[in-house]
């Protein structure tokens, strides 16, 4: 007898039962990762935030040209190296007249950062008719006195395990009161090098390192990586050699960085002597563990350029190279693209290589060129990690901030791009 | 034998255009053609049939050298075109395209606009002097393929919006452009409804007064309706060779009356 039963059975629900219970298992490993990346965020964010403010001092300077500029020259080399400690001080003793000892008056100047001095000079320099009269400026505050204003020096712990002291502290409160200390938008940050101090550290050399190293990664990765694609896809008899490379270029993909790094140090550093520790090497290193990424994404965009497309132009007798680039290069830039973009996004955040050619070295200037020494953001932050000093945790979580926002930008413009030269068929 | 049965059976008098002459091609160890010969009358259309895998599109694509696409594809055997040896070393394969068009199984328009796609061939190979004359190629081009009427007004919209029969005539369109003498047409109607099929056989009617067409299909009907000349391959081998009428009313080999009564294929 047939069987017209349309209502549900054991064995049918045991099948439902599976079904759902596969689609919980896909939504909980979902919702586990989702936590851990919001988890990580906000790590990163809360401890990061602080950095991007600064505390400052505001102090009564009189710009006394006996300190500044005895001679009266106004040579701005000179205006630059001027020793401007002793107006700083002045203008301290003026707030708290009655600290008069040699060893307190030492302690109050620790307020304020060791880098004020040289931003003074900086200041001197831009504005020379300054001198010889008295202006109102806000002056960096030292690190630990940033972190008590941000509220991270605890002052009931005992004295001797920390680095402000009870006095220090009645000090800033002193200036607190009478509104002489404030928390500002920390532009040094973005506009300084590195530094030992931590209010006076920035991220505009690395950030400058790593755009200058990506380039060069840029430069040389990705005309040769899309040659390299369309060579093989199009032009290359497949043989035992084509194969080979394939191969190996695969297996490149697959090396770790810090190998590339070693090649980097021998090869490019050691038998071509080029600079060190510049982003011209280090963009060279990026661009060989690059490249794989760029000629696997390349191809597999060229290949999905179907044939019909390829015998339509011979058969009207194109050219090999017209088929080529009249009409399957530009069907596959749009992968070539986005694989191009997320390559460089993979090189933004490599720090191993750059470790092995010497991009790890403390450096505060501000590089201006591919030669000149640099290091990255990546390392910055792996520098900055790695220091005691407490007020590089929050630049340390601030620069990742940065780092991550370039990678969304690279990984959004990879998107866009995807999209706006998407053709349809 | 009577006489009536060979007056029916002499082959319309025309010139031959192209030839083959004892044609062997390989995939690899595999041989997909066996010692084919056979003669294409010029402005004629003639059809190469036969069951699927018989080496009938393998054989139309010799005659282009689109084999040489195929890295693991070998032809052997003489085929002419006006006379000239076209494996020749000597022979440019991009101006032997020009010569001989081709048309394809599924429609394949470049995704540009239909006025780009017509333009494409004469720009390459320099037809054209001036932009008001390729203007007037892609115009005449598209109205040989009856195709201006119903595209006139969106010559720069995509070619690929069209509809498939109307994609098909854009590629005819675009093979036209290039004024070729030959043009192939590997099974065109196969991806057409019945009323886009009539359109295209119609169309290649009226194009033998200027080509020469060979046209694959696996519609007997179809080589029945549009062709002066069949071929029929079965197995890499050229069967049957002859005037249409002959072959589907009278041929000689059993394969083939086994195929065109539908026993085979």
């Amino acid at each position: 007898m047939p069987d017209y039963q349309l209502t549900t059975s054991p064995s049918l629900r045991k099948r439902h039962a599976k079904e759902a219970r596969f689609k919980w298992y896909g939504r909980i490993a979902i919702g586990l990762s989702l936590g851990f990346l919001v988890f990580m965020f906000l790590a990163i964010i809360l401890r990061g935030a602080g950095a991007f403010s600064q505390t400052k001092i505001y102090l009564d300077v009189q710009f006394d040209e006996q300190i500044i500029d005895p001679t009266g020259a106004r040579n701005p080399q000179d205006l630059a190296r001027a020793n401007t400690k002793p107006l700083l001080t002045q203008s301290l003793s003026i707030i708290f007249p009655d600290v008069t000892q040699r060893k307190d008056k030492q302690r109050l100047y620790k307020l304020i950062s060791s880098g004020a001095v040289y931003e003074l000079a900086d200041q001197i320099q831009g504005h020379p008719e300054w001198i010889g009269t008295s202006r109102h400026i806000w002056v960096t505050a030292s690190a630990d006195v940033d972190l008590y204003m941000k509220g991270k020096i605890d002052t009931s712990l005992d004295e001797n395990l920390r680095k402000l002291k009870d006095r220090d502290v009645v000090w800033v409160d002193t200036l607190k009161a009478e509104g002489k200390i404030k928390k500002t938008f920390n532009t040094a940050f973005f506009t300084n090098g590195d530094s030992r101090e931590p209010e006076m550290a920035g991220i505009l050399g690395a950030t400058l390192g790593t755009f200058f190293s990506l380039l060069v990664c840029f430069a040389i990765a990705f005309p040769l990586g899309i040659l390299t694609a369309v060579y093989l896809e199009e032009y290359a008899k497949k043989s035992w050699l084509t194969n080979l490379i394939e191969i190996n270029i695969n297996n490149l993909a697959a090396v770790p960085s810090i190998v590339f790094g070693l090649l980097g140090l021998s090869i490019f550093l050691g038998v071509f002597h080029l600079p060190r520790s510049t982003p011209l090497v280090g963009g060279m290193v990026l661009a060989l563990m690059t490249l794989p990424t760029i000629i696997i994404a390349a191809r597999a965009s060229l290949r999905s350029v179907p044939n019909t497309i390829r015998d339509a132009a011979l058969g009207l007798g194109a050219s090999k190279t017209q088929t080529t680039f009249h009409h399957v290069v530009p069907l596959a830039a749009p992968g070539m693209l986005t694989g191009t973009i997320l390559g460089m996004a993979q090189a933004l955040g490599e720090t191993a290589p750059l470790l092995m050619i010497g991009m790890v070295a403390f450096i505060v200037d501000i590089p201006g060129s591919v030669t000149d020494v640099a290091t990255s953001l990546p390392v910055q932050i792996f520098l900055w990690a790695d220091s005691p000093e407490k007020g590089f945790v929050e630049r340390t979580s601030a620069a990742i901030i940065v780092l991550l926002v370039f990678l969304v930008l690279m990984n959004l413009l990879a998107v866009f791009l995807r999209k706006k030269l998407e053709r349809r068929w | 034998m009577d006489s009536t049965e060979v007056t029916k059976k002499q082959p319309v008098m025309s010139t031959s255009i192209m030839s083959a002459k004892n044609v062997d091609v390989f995939y690899g160890k595999k041989q997909a053609i066996k010692n084919v010969s056979l003669e294409i009358p010029e402005n004629q259309i003639t059809a190469l049939i036969g069951p699927s895998g018989c080496g009938k599109s393998t054989f139309l694509r010799c005659f282009n050298r689109m084999n040489d696409t195929i890295q693991t594809c070998k032809v052997t055997g003489d085929i002419r075109f006006a006379g000239q040896d076209i494996y020749n070393p000597k022979v440019d394969v991009v101006a032997l395209r020009a010569r001989i068009g081709m048309v394809f199984q599924k429609a394949n328009p470049f995704p540009k606009s239909i006025f780009e796609n017509v333009a494409y061939g004469p720009r390459i190979h320099g037809l054209a002097k001036s932009k008001a004359e390729l203007e007037h190629m892609v115009i005449a081009s598209l109205k040989s393929a009856g195709l201006y009427n119903e595209v006139s007004d969106r010559l720069h919209e995509s070619g690929t919006s069209l509809s498939g029969g109307q994609q098909q005539r854009l590629c005819i369109a675009r093979a036209i452009a290039v004024q070729p003498q030959v043009i192939l047409m590997d099974e065109p109607c196969s991806a057409l409804d019945p009323i886009a099929t009539a359109i295209v056989e119609e169309l290649m009617e009226s194009m033998k007064e200027n080509f020469t067409i060979v046209i694959v299909t696996h519609s007997m009907q179809q080589a029945a309706r549009i062709s002066q000349k069949t071929a029929f391959f079965h197995l890499g081998e050229l069967v049957e060779f002859g005037d249409t009428k002959a072959i589907f009313t009278n041929p000689n080999d059993q394969r083939t009356q086994n195929y065109i009564s539908g026993r085979i294929g």
